[in-house]
């Protein structure tokens, strides 16, 4: 296990570097200038348009604003933001809370939703309710999250006049007051992630518990004449959650940048936000900052998977 | 493909017409309700685009101030949008622009997908660790970030290179296409992988032929099932991934109407022209929705576990 893992680790290493050779070498080799919007401000003389980009190393080869930069990430500092002046890693700070919030309540209502409807639909194959579910679920993922944003905000912003449809970024919430209308401005934007999330897992439960249902351990259960509620509960469920927890930890990931496109609808000032503002603006250090760290978690949360998938499948032999 | 066994029962009944492979899977097809209703829409959908220009011919960029915003109504059925411009014939216009990228980077994502499961799962040893390693590569990639940036850093100079549409439709179908091959890399290679052992593939290696025949004739065709499902299923990815880029401004210029620019630009008239919004989206989400009832379908239509014997 321990061997496995450190191999696992020593696989990652080389990846995580291939892609931020990748996206360092589409940014760097892209046409266009950073420095292009000095370029038009006569304000700024062609020396001092040199100056700058000397000052953010704008000025030296490739390679050597790659390793330079690599060691700089590496050691915590993501350099400073072109556009704010700021450091990226105090832009991120600032937005992290924000994302956390939204998403990760989304991820936790879709898990908890999609769980147990997953399993009721599974057990009650081609009754009402299990073809009522699938169809929402089917509609659920097919209904891409831009058009949900905007179907809520037409019905229930404009229409209804419940929600607001644009996010309060300097909302505090200091009391009971300020946390209702925090709640409030965040119900559209979780929702629209909630229904595609839970929809995806709820699909993945149904199909897992399928596959488990058939199982001669689950014959040979009731066989024994045990109660349905423990076989379902003590033998298909543990089994069937196996995958469907990898699924999860794997998803972890794109929930965040899913979520890029939740929060421009909603004006959410989260990292998506940041994000793309950052590549609208050509703000390349924090574009390199943040892609690298949604590669990190992929790479992470791929590892999470197999150790989680190794700890709850003892069949699992990591020979590798 | 199958190689089928002549029963002898089978002879004493002449009158029936012999089953093919894909005989049966029409046959259950067609029993798949759902299947069989997202197949009809998404008919209906792409003769719309296609011959609906034709046949209603209101403009789809003539600009009348004096009718603008006007909600759907007999002349124009599904309203005008804020420079008056008609929006059913802008959906009509956008569903080809739309559904023409989804078809391309699908065309594109499958044959690379397909070309470098094969060498690699045919070939095996150093070649088929490099290629995996590539996939995984890809894999860990973050998509949509990674899509945007490529769009945006790179739009313009395709835009000078091949024109406004042309250079944008080739850069979305490349990027997208080339962000969507790893399933279906990793699935062909593990049906190459267990194919190449059987016995057929090794008569053919047997009587000499030679590689490229062994990968397109012996074995390709006992993994074309799934590879069709997964084409079907990325045609709709392709298309939310382009209505994404649009809806985020990234995609094409705002003459050429698709059905994600068509939402990008209601997004600020949702208050006064909610139609504007609303018939794009639910071309996007039919169209969507219909390619995934007829990839399940035909997912269970081409299982040969299901093939009655």
């Amino acid at each position: 296990m321990t061997r496995y893992l450190i191999n696992r680790l020593f696989i990652s290493i080389p990846t995580l570097l291939a892609i931020s050779v990748v996206v360092f070498a589409i940014l760097a080799l892209a046409p266009g200038d950073p420095m292009a919007e000095f370029a038009t401000n006569p304000a700024i003389t062609a020396e001092v348009r040199e100056n700058i980009r000397r000052s953010l190393g704008l000025d030296q080869p490739i390679y050597i604003r790659y390793v330079k930069w690599l060691w700089a990430f590496m050691r915590g500092d993501m350099g400073f933001s072109f556009n704010s002046r700021s450091p990226v890693v105090n832009l991120i700070l600032q937005r992290l809370p924000t994302t956390l919030w939204v998403v990760g309540t989304a991820y936790l209502i879709g898990a908890l939703l999609a769980v147990p409807l997953g399993v009721i639909s599974a057990l009650k194959r081609y009754t009402l309710f299990d073809q009522v579910v699938t169809t929402l679920a089917f509609i659920g993922f097919s209904l891409p999250t831009f058009f949900t944003g905007i179907l809520f905000i037409i019905l229930f912003s404009v229409q209804l006049r419940w929600f607001p449809f644009i996010y309060n970024s300097t909302l505090r919430v200091t009391n009971w007051a300020t946390f209702l209308a925090q709640v409030r401005q965040s119900i559209m934007p979780v929702m629209v992630l909630v229904l595609f999330q839970a929809a995806v897992l709820m699909r993945f439960v149904r199909a897992s518990m399928l596959e488990q249902m058939n199982r001669d351990y689950v014959r040979t259960a009731k066989a024994k004449g045990l109660r349905n509620f423990v076989v379902v509960n003590r033998h298909i469920l543990r089994n069937a959650l196996i995958p469907v927890v990898t699924l999860v930890a794997l998803d972890i990931p794109t929930v965040f940048t899913g979520a890029l496109v939740t929060e421009q609808i909603f004006r959410v000032p989260g990292i998506g936000a940041l994000l793309v503002d950052s590549i609208f603006r050509g703000d390349t250090p924090v574009v390199m900052a943040i892609t690298f760290i949604y590669a990190i978690l992929i790479v992470i949360f791929n590892l999470v998977a197999d150790i989680l998938y190794g700890i709850l499948d003892p069949r699992v032999q990591y020979t590798r | 493909m199958s190689a089928s066994i002549p029963a002898p029962s089978q002879a004493a009944v002449p009158e029936r017409p012999p089953r093919t492979l894909w005989g049966d899977a029409w046959r259950r097809f067609r029993r798949d309700k759902l299947a069989l209703f997202g197949a009809m829409t998404l008919l209906a959908i792409v003769l719309a685009c296609v011959f609906g220009p034709l046949v209603y011919t209101a403009s789809h960029s003539q600009i009348d101030f004096s009718r603008s915003q006007m909600p759907p109504n007999w002349a124009h059925p599904f309203g005008t949008n804020d420079l008056g411009q008609d929006v059913l014939a802008r959906v009509l216009r956008g569903g080809r622009v739309s559904l023409s990228v989804g078809i391309t980077s699908m065309l594109v994502a499958i044959t690379a997908g397909t070309l470098i499961g094969a060498i690699s799962g045919f070939y095996g040893g150093w070649l088929d660790v490099a290629l995996m390693r590539f996939t995984d590569l890809f894999l860990s990639l973050p998509q949509l970030p990674v899509l945007l940036m490529v769009i945006f850093l790179f739009r313009e100079s395709l835009r000078r290179l091949a024109g406004p549409e042309t250079g944008i439709f080739m850069l979305m179908v490349l990027v997208i296409g080339s962000l969507n091959w790893m399933s279906v890399a990793r699935l062909v290679r593990a049906s190459f992988l267990s194919v190449r052992e059987m016995d057929f593939v090794l008569a053919g290696r047997a009587i000499g032929a030679p590689a490229h025949r062994l990968i397109w004739v012996h074995i390709f065709p006992n993994v074309l099932s799934p590879v069709i499902v997964a084409a079907t299923l990325s045609v709709g990815t392709a298309i939310i991934t382009e209505s994404t880029l649009s809806f985020l401004g990234l995609g094409f210029p705002p003459d050429t109407p698709t059905w994600g620019r068509l939402l990008f630009d209601a997004r600020d008239y949702l208050e006064q022209a909610p139609h504007m919004a609303f018939f794009p989206g639910l071309m996007i989400f039919l169209t969507v929705l219909s390619i995934n009832f007829v990839g399940d379908g035909l997912r269970d239509a081409l299982d040969p576990q299901m093939r009655p014997r």
